[in-house]
């Protein structure tokens, strides 16, 4: 799939506001006054700007508010209507807090619950695409829902629990991987089923339909180089979790938890790119690019 | 809207012949010209004179070849459009409602007007039947022609999709694949027709048929030991068979 | 669950009107429904009523409405200003660009009118261009027949009156088995795919003979992937095959054809393997009926196969016995050509079996009465439900005539040709090489050209040579190196034009020709014969005017240009008298209208013509008292008439009593009639008249009727074609016009009566072990295609195709670049795998490559970058062979251009920026089209 700078950005950082609002929904932290104001801002700035950012994405923004329609069975409807349940919730557990000094604790579990099920319908509109078998897996959700918890963890100031989550992360991110790399041979896609031809012989695609671009290929057709996508993935661990975890195991300052964040997003980034850039989706089957 | 009709009363769709399709584009551009000029937005083309010309179609053909175990590899065109699904999961993802089928006639249509341009749609296609129209920003697909096969403006024997009515190798048909005893039907019946990825279970309406074997004539020809038999040894046995031929004239 | 949905409608406006012309994306000529909205073209398809194609459009012809509103259209006429290839023009007025033309050609005229050469392309209006030559009196005119199919034509006119295509087709509701020879999409685009379907639909079995399995090929049932130029060797052994087992129809042969005609057997007789013949110049058989000689056409007569008979000491034997002697020998049975050929032996015996048990065992009956020429009244017609169809795979190659030639025998030995299930002719057609006009040659200053130049050769003395024996014609057309020129050589015109041989011309006068790029042979060698100077610094072709609708690269190397209008915009005629839209089953013409007026100062090149000829003075165009004859071309159209009665449209003359088709004098309102009947003229060939045309009174009268002949002309189909033999006479020495010495051995060996095959291998060409082809897409035309958006999406640009096993040998990949050397230059271009291709052959698409500045196009486009032409590899003479003489890279017999003989060797080479050769930009009077497309007419 193409890895395009607004999907890209809209899930990492969405993930990561949504992850610090269900810390901060737990209390954990407990701040209140300019501190919760501040922890609220930057929580805000990740899940609203990460939301905008999937705008860019429409062809038509400026009816983004049909979104809202379909929540019985479009995923992307339900993110819209849980994220922004989720912010008003939030915004609302977050003025006690900030102007109020008082935690309604009952709202902030709601809203961490919230901000997960923000997550899960996030990660659900990638993993309930059967026809990129690569997301279509119970471990889709699983990677989303641990990286914003480990990521939010990590901004909410959480060490143990980061150290632990981010471990769990780049467990169940590897297992993505190993899972996601023959996701596509297991699906029972093939040009064979593509195509239909395969009981007279061997398929393979000849001349394309066009040989100018189209919007499939430019959308699906990706492909990345199997050695740059293994040095990828190794940068993205080392970034996202391995060395957040060891700066972590350091005496923590708020330099290095600064950099420990840095590093993590910058790893979730190019995750989030490889995400993108290595599903295949099977329409390229047709285009033989598989 | 969004959520796919429990049932439709008839189920409109092509069924593509791939043993007489040859390959001549001609569905892929009576389609460009009928969907630039009718239903919706009209089907832009960027840098149409330039490095890269792109456009929207809705119907490409595609070629792929096959190689047998033993004998000569063959080459199969492929048109691809919309199959109208009957578990489009095309229209469950879509946020607006914008995607939807019609419970008439199981067609899938994008309500222009109501398209966000998400994509979402053209990401769930597992058959690459949709394209996100770039000037208009709107998510395009094949309309079945419905807005020829019920035109009343149109004589009755035009009301067929443009890509069936132009196809100059009849590789095309147009019918109710949900009537058993409608002609699409039996000939899919009789052709043994399949459904492209049924894995994904989308339960494509449109059907393919499969080429017929190729190259079988030694086959044939020896298994009825129909080789032409000499006349005689020599060629001076023509002649003399000629002498006899031409006596019975 | 609730499901809910918009409200549609289902029956929107179509279109505020149809107007119904002919589409003119390519040569098919089918019927197109313009729906009109706001007075503009809005949306094209097929009409239903139309002959050609039913209701069916191609590709290219949804398209149209793409070329009618390209930005490449030219807006005004164009006078050069910057040096020629520059591509500067001025835009000038159509007074003016008159004056000039009338300027450049009333003095030619006057004392020289073989100075100026008149060269057309595929503009279907060549009767009146023939004309309109005729009347300047320059022989120097053809069409661009010459370097496209006039093999096939040639060999199917003198074999049996007609070839494919236009002469005729397959009859497509009753054959059970087709084979197609070197067939990709061919000028009968739609009406070839709508038969393949009614074949498919009753299962009848399809063959493709091609090294390439792509297209018609592809949906084949079976695929012969033939080594290209072995098709006369292949096709010889199935007739091998077919004589040894007998399988041929010997009722038909004696009957129809010319087996049983007598042959001179005098070794030292001038008359030697010529036909013996009465007083009257009627071909003698020996009559079963009597045993005795007779004319082959006196009623009652039933031809002898087999009989030989003496006179005056001389044995005459039938052509019968030159035929099976020939073919039986063991030099064409299966075994010895299956290597050449690249056919296992067991398949040819295969094909040939399928061929014998089709026509012969699956033989049925038409029960319809018919008479014969003889007189003899048949119950029936028999079947024989085989049909063959070819085109340019086997016509574009140095052996082409010969091998079409031989398919032709082949068709007939089966007795298939005008039998219900084989292959039937379309009126005008059957048209035997007689009845065609001979050529004429030699112009007289100041007058007009005694008939019409182009013509077929019946012996020496038709030839255009003048009495010192040098060449009439600047193209060397009906000349000892290529005799039965019928088409003219377009692609020596330039070449010989440059280097003043025969003779130096004034003005080159082309019209819809893209000459200085696709069309021609050694693309970059022309370019500069178009560009080179005299010492005193002029052009060595002095002038040149162009026609063209838009800026191709042709446009750039003219000194002025007169823009012609889109199809949309102008009357045309697609006449009888010409290549006409008939079907099997009905005489039919057709025209366009303007459905739409010009928005530019252009106007229709025939109407200019009309203008041209009137300003000049030409007889024909001019009244008595020296006023212009005709307004313009729908004028001509309407009003002139090429015999009394006969004009260019058949329907809807005026009869002695009110409206008549075919004969009739002419009607004003005839074009109205034309244009409310859909744009064509229809009218059905009798059902006893429907087969065996040539020999059928009920045909022969219903043509004359109809005013396609004067007279009934009854003939046989020519197996042995007699007036190759005369020329082959005149090599051995007898009569008074003789061939120059160096081509007597040419002479003798390839204007053979009886087709034979030949290797085109030329010396030089050694070391270069591949065959180059190229093909026609089926959505692209030519180069004219190419500045269409839609299709220039599908093909934008063309790769190499290489076999599976060049690839691994080569170590090459999909979009690797590789050198390709002919002995004449290299080019260097990307590549792409196909497995369903013959192992000695690569391809590609035809004339998708474009040069940097035509077409409106960018100079990025990847046409210009990616694309490439294979034209450069190919030369239009022949390597060097030391003999200090030019061999042209023609067919010897027909002159036809060569393109498929070419040979080349692949190496891998460095990845490239942009194919090569890459030739400098040209200057655009039009500049580069939009950024974007988005518009629809009804808004
Ligand atoms: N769409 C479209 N239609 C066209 C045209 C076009 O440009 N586009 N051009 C028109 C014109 S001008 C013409 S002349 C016709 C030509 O119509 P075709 O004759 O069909 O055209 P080509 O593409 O030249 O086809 C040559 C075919 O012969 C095969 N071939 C080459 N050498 C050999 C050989 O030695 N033996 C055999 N058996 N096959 C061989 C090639 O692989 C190819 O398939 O098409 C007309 N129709
Ligand atoms: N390598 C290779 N080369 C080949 C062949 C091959 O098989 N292989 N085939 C050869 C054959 S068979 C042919 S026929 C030639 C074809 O080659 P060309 O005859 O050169 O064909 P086009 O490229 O179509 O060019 C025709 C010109 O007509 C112009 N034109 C189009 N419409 C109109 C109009 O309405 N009015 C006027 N006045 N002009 C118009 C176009 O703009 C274009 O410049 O190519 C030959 N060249
Ligand atoms: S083919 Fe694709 S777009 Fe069409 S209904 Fe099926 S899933 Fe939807
Ligand atoms: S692109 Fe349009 S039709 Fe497709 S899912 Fe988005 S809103 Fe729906
Ligand atoms: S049915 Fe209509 S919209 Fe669909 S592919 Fe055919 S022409 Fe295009
Ligand atoms: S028009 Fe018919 S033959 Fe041509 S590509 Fe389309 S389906 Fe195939
Ligand atoms: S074959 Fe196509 S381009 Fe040619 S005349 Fe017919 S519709 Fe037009
Ligand atoms: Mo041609």
């Amino acid at each position: 799939m193409h890895p395009a700078p607004s999907v890209i950005i809209f899930t990492t950082f969405s993930g990561l506001g949504f992850g610090l609002l269900a810390w901060l929904g737990l209390g954990l932290p407990t701040v209140t006054g300019w501190v919760a104001c501040g922890f609220f801002a930057l929580a805000y700035l990740l899940a609203v700007g990460g939301l905008a950012a999937s705008a860019f994405h429409l062809g038509r923004p400026e009816r983004a508010l049909k979104a809202f329609t379909q929540w019985r069975t479009s995923w992307l409807s339900r993110e819209a209507w849980v994220s922004v349940t989720t912010l008003i919730v939030m915004a609302t557990y977050g003025a006690g807090l900030v102007f109020f000094g008082v935690r309604w604790s009952a709202l902030g579990w709601i809203g961490a619950l919230l901000c997960l099920g923000t997550v899960l319908t996030t990660a659900m509109i990638y993993g309930s695409l059967r026809a990129v078998p690569r997301w279509n897996m119970a471990l889709t959700p699983v990677l989303f829902l641990v990286l914003s918890l480990a990521g939010g963890a990590l901004l909410a100031g959480q060490r143990v629990a980061a150290i632990w989550l981010l471990a769990l992360a780049g467990v169940v991110q590897i297992l993505t991987w190993v899972r996601g790399d023959d996701a596509l041979a297991r699906s029972g896609t093939d040009m064979a089923s593509a195509t239909g031809l395969g009981d007279t012989g061997r398929v393979r695609a000849f001349e394309p339909p066009h040989t100018g671009p189209n919007y499939l290929l430019r959308e699906f057709a990706y492909q990345v180089g199997r050695r740059h996508a293994r040095r990828l993935r190794v940068i993205a661990i080392l970034l996202m979790a391995a060395l957040p975890i060891a700066l972590l195991l350091l005496p923590l300052g708020h330099a290095v938890a600064a950099v420990a964040v840095l590093s993590h997003v910058v790893g979730v980034l190019v995750a989030r790119w490889l995400f993108f850039a290595q599903a295949e989706h099977v329409v390229g089957l047709y285009y033989g690019k598989r | 809207m969004t959520q796919l009709p429990s049932r439709t009363d008839r189920k409109l769709g092509l069924v593509i012949d791939l043993d007489t399709c040859v390959g001549c584009h001609a569905c892929v551009i009576s389609c460009k010209g009928w969907n630039t000029e009718n239903y919706g937005a009209p089907l832009s083309d960027q840098n149409p004179y330039g490095a890269e010309p792109s456009g929207t179609f809705l119907n490409r053909v595609h070629s792929y070849e096959v190689l047998p175990d033993h004998g000569a590899a063959q080459l199969v065109h492929f048109p691809k459009s919309c199959l109208h699904c009957e578990d489009a999961p095309c229209v469950t993802v879509c946020p607006t409602g914008a995607s939807y089928k019609r419970v008439e006639d199981g067609i899938v249509l994008v309500n222009e007007s109501d398209c966000i341009g998400c994509g979402l749609c053209a990401w769930a296609c597992p058959y690459g039947a949709r394209e996100m129209d770039a000037a208009e920003g709107v998510m395009k697909k094949c309309t079945l022609c419905v807005d020829r096969i019920y035109n009343e403006n149109l004589p009755e024997i035009d009301r067929v999709p443009a890509c069936v009515r132009t196809c100059p190798a009849g590789a095309r048909h147009f019918g109710d694949l949900g009537d058993p005893d409608s002609a699409v039907s039996q000939l899919v019946e009789r052709r043994g027709g399949i459904d492209l990825m049924p894995e994904q279970g989308t339960r494509p309406v449109n059907k393919y048929l499969p080429p017929r074997p190729r190259d079988r004539l030694e086959r044939e020809v020896d298994g009825t030991a129909l080789f032409l038999e000499p006349v005689a040894d020599e060629p001076s046995g023509f002649f003399a068979w000629l002498d006899k031929a031409l006596e019975k004239i | 669950m609730t499901h809910r949905q918009p409200p549609l409608d289902t029956s929107p406006p179509v279109s505020d009107e149809v107007r119904k012309t002919t589409c003119y994306m390519c040569a098919c000529r089918c019927g197109i429904d313009a729906h009109m909205k706001d007075g503009k073209v809005a949306y094209i398809d097929g009409n239903r009523d139309h002959p050609i194609n039913k209701g069916v459009l191609c590709a290219k012809g949804s398209a149209g409405i793409m070329q009618h509103n390209s930005p490449a259209r030219l807006r005004a006429p164009l006078k050069r200003v910057g040096p020629r290839g520059s591509g500067e023009f001025v835009e000038i007025t159509w007074d003016e660009a008159l004056q000039i033309a009338t300027d450049w050609l009333a003095p030619i005229r006057e004392k020289n009118p073989e100075k100026l050469a008149f060269f057309t392309g595929r503009d279907q209006s060549q009767s009146f261009t023939g004309y309109w030559a005729q009347q300047f009196g320059t022989p120097n005119y053809a069409a661009h027949g010459g370097f496209c199919s006039v093999n096939m034509a040639t060999a199917g006119i003198y074999t049996m009156g007609g070839s494919f295509w236009e002469f005729g087709s397959p009859d497509w509701d009753r054959t059970r088995l087709l084979m197609l020879f070197g067939v990709a999409e061919d000028h009968d685009s739609n009406p070839i795919k709508m038969g393949l379907a009614k074949l498919k639909e009753r299962g009848a079995r399809i063959i493709g003979v091609n090294p390439v399995r792509s297209g018609y090929n592809a949906v084949a049932d079976e695929w012969v992937g033939i080594t290209p130029g072995t098709d006369g060797l292949f096709i010889l052994a199935l007739v091998h095959e077919l004589l040894r087992a007998g399988r041929i129809d010997l009722d038909y042969l004696s009957r129809w054809t010319n087996a049983p005609v007598l042959v001179n057997g005098d070794p030292k007789s001038p008359e030697y393997g010529l036909f013996l013949r009465n007083e009257d110049g009627r071909e003698l058989v020996i009559d079963r009926n009597t045993g005795r000689p007779a004319p082959f056409d006196q009623p009652g007569v039933r031809p002898d196969l087999a009989a030989t008979y003496r006179k005056a000491g001389i044995s005459h034997r039938p052509v019968m016995h030159h035929l099976a002697t020939r073919y039986l020998s063991p030099d064409y049975a299966p075994e010895a050509v299956a290597e050449r050929c690249g056919i296992p032996a067991p398949r040819i015996r295969a094909i040939a079996a399928e061929l014998a048990r089709v026509a012969f065992d699956e033989a049925f009956t038409l029960e319809r009465e018919w008479t014969d020429f003889r007189g003899e009244t048949h119950k029936t017609m028999q079947g024989r439900p085989v049909s063959f169809h070819a085109m340019r795979g086997i016509g574009a190659h140095a052996n082409g005539f010969q091998t079409c030639r031989a398919l032709h025998v082949l068709q007939i030995l089966l007795g298939s040709v005008e039998a219900p299930g084989g292959f039937r002719f379309k009126p005008p057609y059957p048209k035997p090489a007689e009845a065609h006009a001979r050529p004429h040659s030699f112009a007289t200053p100041g007058a007009p050209l005694d008939g019409p130049a182009l013509g077929y050769p019946q012996g020496p003395e038709d030839l255009a040579l003048y009495d010192d024996g040098s060449p009439a014609r600047i193209d060397k057309a009906f000349t000892w190196e290529n005799p039965l020129s019928a088409h003219g050589l377009m692609h020596m015109v330039i070449s010989n034009a440059h280097a003043g041989d025969p003779y130096k011309i004034n003005t080159l006068f082309m019209f819809m020709a893209n000459m200085a790029w696709n069309s021609s042979m050694n693309t970059a060698g022309v370019i500069e014969m178009l560009t080179d100077t005299d010492v005193t610094g002029d052009y060595l072709i002095p002038r040149i005017i162009y026609s063209d609708a838009y800026y191709s690269e042709m446009v750039a190397y003219a000194d002025l240009v007169l823009p012609d209008t889109t199809y949309l915009e102008r009357f045309d005629c697609i006449s009888l008298l010409d290549r006409p839209i008939s079907e099997p089953d009905a005489a039919a013409d057709a025209i366009r209208w303007p459905v739409v007026e010009p928005d530019r100062d252009v106007r229709g090149f025939q109407s200019v013509l009309c203008d041209l000829g009137a300003r000049l003075g030409l007889p024909g165009f001019v009244n008595a008292d020296g006023s212009a004859k005709y307004a313009d071309y729908a004028d001509y159209i309407t009003n002139h008439e090429r015999r009394p009665g006969i004009g260019p449209l058949a329907g809807w003359r005026l009869g002695n009593k009110g409206l008549s088709h075919g004969r009739g004098a002419p009607n004003a309102a005839q074009l109205d009639s034309y244009m409310n009947n859909g744009g064509f003229f229809a009218t059905p060939v009798p059902p006893d008249a429907q087969y065996f045309k040539p020999w059928n009174n009920a045909y022969q009268d219903w043509a004359v009727e109809l005013g396609l002949s004067d007279a009934p002309q009854p003939y046989l189909f020519q197996l042995y074609v007699e007036p190759l033999r005369r020329f082959q006479l005149a090599a051995e020495g007898h009569g008074d016009l003789q061939p120059p010495d160096h081509l007597r051995a040419q002479i003798r060996e390839r204007l053979d009566p009886l087709p034979i095959w030949y290797d085109t291998l030329a010396e030089g060409q050694e070391g270069y072990p591949l065959h180059a082809l190229t093909q026609r897409p089926m959505a692209m035309y030519h180069s004219w295609g190419g500045q269409n958006p839609w299709l220039r999406q599908i093909h934008g640009y063309n790769p190499l195709y290489l076999p599976t096993k060049l690839m691994r040998e080569h170590d090459l990949r999909d979009g690797d670049w590789v050198h390709v050397t002919s002995p004449h230059a290299r080019i260097t271009v990307p590549v792409m795998e196909m497995a369903a291709l013959n192992d000695t052959t690569i391809w590609t698409w035809n004339a998708i490559g474009k040069r940097k500045g035509a077409w409106a196009l960018k100079d990025n486009a990847p046409e210009a970058t990616r694309g490439f032409l294979l034209n450069h590899l190919i030369h239009e003479l022949l390597p060097e062979r030391g003999d200090g003489l030019r061999w042209a890279n023609s067919d010897p017999v027909t002159g036809q251009a060569a393109w498929f003989d070419l040979r080349v060797r692949i190496e891998k080479a460095a990845p490239q920026g942009e194919s090569q050769p890459v030739l400098p930009p040209v200057a655009s009077p039009v500049g580069p089209g939009p950024d974007e497309l988005a518009w629809k007419m009804g808004q």
